[in-house]
């Protein structure tokens, strides 16, 4: 049987680390996902972001306008964003190499996942971790209908699911530009149900959709524009969603919240997360005693996370169900890194090449291009899905050839393997690994096995 | 080419001390005073020194081995009537016909008996006895003949490629430099993931072609000529040696051959000749003031097993080459391959410790005295007489 400490960092966590001291009781590891919810120093805020488009729009207006050095000073300006989205993945990886044993950070992952938005240019890159920064962190151990409002309304999503184009038929700016094409876009509001919320099992229509569309109409985010919320673009006159009626003559952003509310509490949500959650944490096919549980505690609780956090914390299924996860290439990299015995000041300070050739790169070709996952059903979870051949061929080169570039000094790969895995090693790897014919072939086969690829 | 990204190299890596430049090496360089050169090639994995230097005179080898080491009747070349050389060092010949290839067929360390690659190549490199516990031997004993060199300068350490150079890590300072080719999946790594895979469905289903795409997956090294590491080892390192450089270390990959042996012998092998004979082609005069050292961990059983392979062993073969070297002829005796001759019944019996003739290459090459030898570089080696291994 596992020591608690690293059952709970290897499932909840991002497993072993020469240097870090893992809690050691469900309440400590729950309690550890505070520090996840801390602001880091250079978090990429909207208050920032908003004044880098600005600034953007006026470089592009002064190329237009053959301003001298205008190209110049547009190039730079978009290396600067480059160069702050870049720092801000790598703080991603710095953070969660830091976390013992690493479960607020998973959770910061997991819940980015479930509030998907990709980035497309440098901008909504960049959006990408403001909405980490202010939608996610803050509300790790609070209540979902609080992380809920703040990932809806977050610029970031309002781009991403297109609702800063959703503008009411009969709002005062439809109806002042009546040429002027434009009307509902339903994306934000089938999402927020399908995947934020209910889930797409649950008992609604396209009648909830259509109203709730109507009813989110005045949330949109333009640079220039204060705010997320304009009530000239949203649709007047009440709509009904799920049986209930929200709003009045005016759309307010109050209506808004009110209707995001009653869907984080709805048993339909309460049963889609708690799936959720255990298909991430515990197994593909989750245990449904977990599911029921988690189901239970969330509905007990008004959706309180913290409360959820610590139901994982202590599940037998995680012991039970050892090792039924593949890491995924994200949490496969920040394990290694870990294992190998980097901090997070080393993270930061790797090499511009070697942030590329070795971590970003590879977490691509496994399959998880920085913030470009295919939909905003955001990433798989099936191991089939990461244990592809092209993925396990990624992971073998990294291990064979990775360990050098960010470590000088490679362990002793016996030593190694009780580093990486403790006692939880096969036979067989525990077998192999004092077999291999040099220390880095060793210890590649412990990066390799199915015993770290797996959590 | 070389010479820009060697500058680049170079000036990246000033300001790190050897120690506390990490040793990611598989080549290590070292500048020092005279005209004679030392290349240590470390071969990684445990030659099977039987099927490369094939004692077909000895009457007991025929029971032993099956698949393998089967003699001049089957491709090798007699060399002297007792030893016929593996036909994947035939390359090797003219050398051999020059005096410029010899080899002693049974030396080892002072390693015995756990026959772990890992501490069998520790101490190769760090070059102790067993006097001291492997995790405290932290340098490498051509660091020690480093600081034993007089007016030796900061001409320091090149690293290649994944495997890390013990052997010259140490307080002498050391530079490093990797080839832009794709590492390589020994046949042993490739072995040994199999078998960790084999277990778990999933893995195991998804690795066969896995394994085929590493072969060629390549994500950061577009231009990588797959296989030719050891090529661009040899070149760089005559590169340097026909510069300051006198001592050079790398190390070839792939000798673990517990497996289909008569295969992945023959790709090492072939990888070790024109190792060779790049060195010689790219040292042009110098060449002949040159000593290559091929050595390994220990050796291999001295029966085959029953996969037509050969496990960890004890005694093993160490090769010299170079137009210093008074070859054309075995170093030493040969034990014999009687069931009384062997090793625990079932290695080579080494009859010599390899570092005595390394030691005796440096005191006749460099003039280091035998006390600082027997003293500083391999502390409480007894050198013996000398075997006069270099012309």
């Amino acid at each position: 049987m596992l020591p608690y400490d690293h059952l709970a960092a290897f499932r909840l966590g991002y497993g072993l680390s020469p240097h870090l001291t893992l809690p050691a009781d469900p309440q400590a590891v729950a309690g550890s996902v505070t520090a996840a919810t801390r602001p880091g120093p250079d978090d990429v805020t909207m208050d920032r972001l908003r004044a880098w488009q600005m600034e953007g729009q006026e470089l592009n207006r002064d190329r237009r306008e053959k301003v001298p050095d205008a190209d110049e000073a547009f190039r730079t300006h978009r290396q600067e964003m480059n160069h702050i989205f870049r720092g801000a993945v790598v703080e991603r990886f710095a953070r969660a190499v830091d976390d013992a044993p690493g479960f607020g950070e998973r959770l910061v992952w997991f819940w980015a996942d479930h509030f998907t938005v990709a980035g497309r240019n440098h901008y909504t890159n960049l959006m990408t971790e403001a909405l980490v920064s202010e939608a996610i962190r803050p509300h790790l151990t609070g209540r979902f209908a609080q992380m809920l409002f703040a990932a809806e309304t977050h610029p970031a999503m309002l781009t991403y699911l297109d609702q800063s184009r959703s503008i009411g038929p009969n709002s005062i700016q439809a109806r002042r530009n009546p040429d002027k094409a434009g009307g509902l876009n339903e994306n934000l509001a089938r999402e927020m149900i399908e995947l934020h919320s209910l889930g797409a099992g649950a008992d609604y229509d396209q009648q909830d959709i259509e109203q709730l569309a109507e009813l989110l109409t005045g949330l949109a985010y333009y640079p220039r524009q204060p705010g997320v919320f304009q009530r000239r673009r949203a649709e007047p006159g009440a709509e009904t969603v799920l049986g209930t009626s929200y709003g009045g003559r005016k759309g307010t952003l109050d209506d808004i919240r009110a209707v995001i509310d009653d869907l984080a509490v709805h048993p339909a949500t309460a049963a889609h997360l708690a799936r959720k959650m255990a298909v991430h944490f515990v197994a593909d096919d989750p245990p449904q005693a977990l599911v029921d549980r988690l189901t239970d505690v969330f509905m007990d609780t008004g959706g309180d996370l913290g409360a959820m956090n610590l139901t994982l914390a202590e599940a037998p299924e995680l012991e039970t169900h050892f090792r039924a996860k593949m890491r995924q290439p994200f949490e496969f990299l920040v394990a290694g890194l870990r294992s190998l015995g980097l901090d997070g000041a080393q993270v930061r300070d790797l090499r511009p090449r070697i942030v590329n050739t070795r971590l970003l790169q590879p977490m691509a070709i496994m399959g998880q291009p920085w913030a470009s996952p295919q939909g905003p059903d955001g990433w798989p979870e099936a191991a089939e899905v990461w244990a592809s051949p092209q993925g396990l061929a990624m992971r073998i080169n990294w291990a064979l050839a990775a360990p050098v570039d960010l470590v000088g000094r490679l362990p002793d790969a016996r030593r190694f393997l009780q580093t990486c895995l403790g006692d939880s090693a096969s036979e067989t790897l525990a077998w192999a690994v004092p077999r291999a014919e040099s220390q880095s072939d060793g210890v590649a086969l412990v990066l390799a096995s199915a015993d770290f690829n797996r959590r | 080419m070389l010479t820009r990204r060697l500058f680049l190299k170079s000036t990246a890596l000033i300001g790190c001390s050897a120690a506390a430049h990490p040793l990611m090496s598989t080549a290590t360089f070292a500048g020092a005073p005279g005209e004679n050169r030392l290349v240590v090639i470390i071969l990684r994995g445990a030659m099977d020194g039987l099927d490369v230097f094939q004692p077909y005179g000895d009457p007991d080898l025929a029971a032993l081995r099956q698949t393998l080491s089967l003699g001049p009747d089957h491709g090798a070349t007699d060399l002297d009537g007792f030893f016929a050389l593996h036909s994947a060092l035939s390359p090797l010949l003219p050398l051999w016909n020059a005096g410029q290839l010899s080899f002693a067929p049974a030396v080892s360390t002072p390693y015995r008996d756990k026959r772990s690659h890992f501490d069998g190549q520790d101490m190769l490199e760090a070059g102790t006895g067993t006097d001291l516990e492997i995790d405290s031997q932290q340098d490498g004993w051509l660091n020690r003949l480093l600081q034993q060199m007089p007016g030796q300068d900061s001409e320091t350490a090149y690293s290649v490629g994944v495997a890390q150079m013990r052997i010259l890590r140490g307080a002498a300072e050391a530079k490093s430099w990797t080839p832009k080719v794709n590492m390589d999946l020994s046949p042993q790594a490739e072995l040994l993931l199999t078998r960790i895979y084999h277990d778990d469905p999933l893995f195991r289903e998804a690795s066969a072609q896995a394994l085929e795409i590493v072969a060629g997956l390549s994500p950061d090294l577009p231009e990588a000529k797959r296989g030719q590491e050891h090529l661009e080892l040899a070149s760089f390192a005559a590169n340097r040696l026909n510069g300051a450089t006198r001592i050079a270390s790398f190390s070839l990959p792939g000798w673990d051959t517990h497996a289909g042996q008569a295969r992945g012998i023959e790709r090492s092998l072939t990888r070790l000749s024109e190792t060779i004979l790049s060195l010689k082609a790219d040292l042009g005069a110098n060449w002949d003031r040159t000593t290559v050292m091929a050595m390994t961990e220990f050796g291999r059983t001295v029966r085959e097993n029953g996969s037509g392979g050969t496990d960890h062993g004890t005694g093993g073969a160490m090769l010299m080459a170079g137009g210093a070297v008074r070859g054309g002829r075995a170093l030493g005796d040969w034990p014999g391959l009687a069931e009384g001759d062997l090793y625990a019944g079932r290695d080579l019996m080494p009859l010599r410790d390899i570092r005595a003739y390394a030691a005796w290459a440096m005191h006749a090459k460099f003039g280091i005295p035998r006390a600082a030898l027997e003293g500083a570089v391999f502390p409480g080696l007894d050198m013996g007489s000398d075997p006069r291994i270099l012309a």
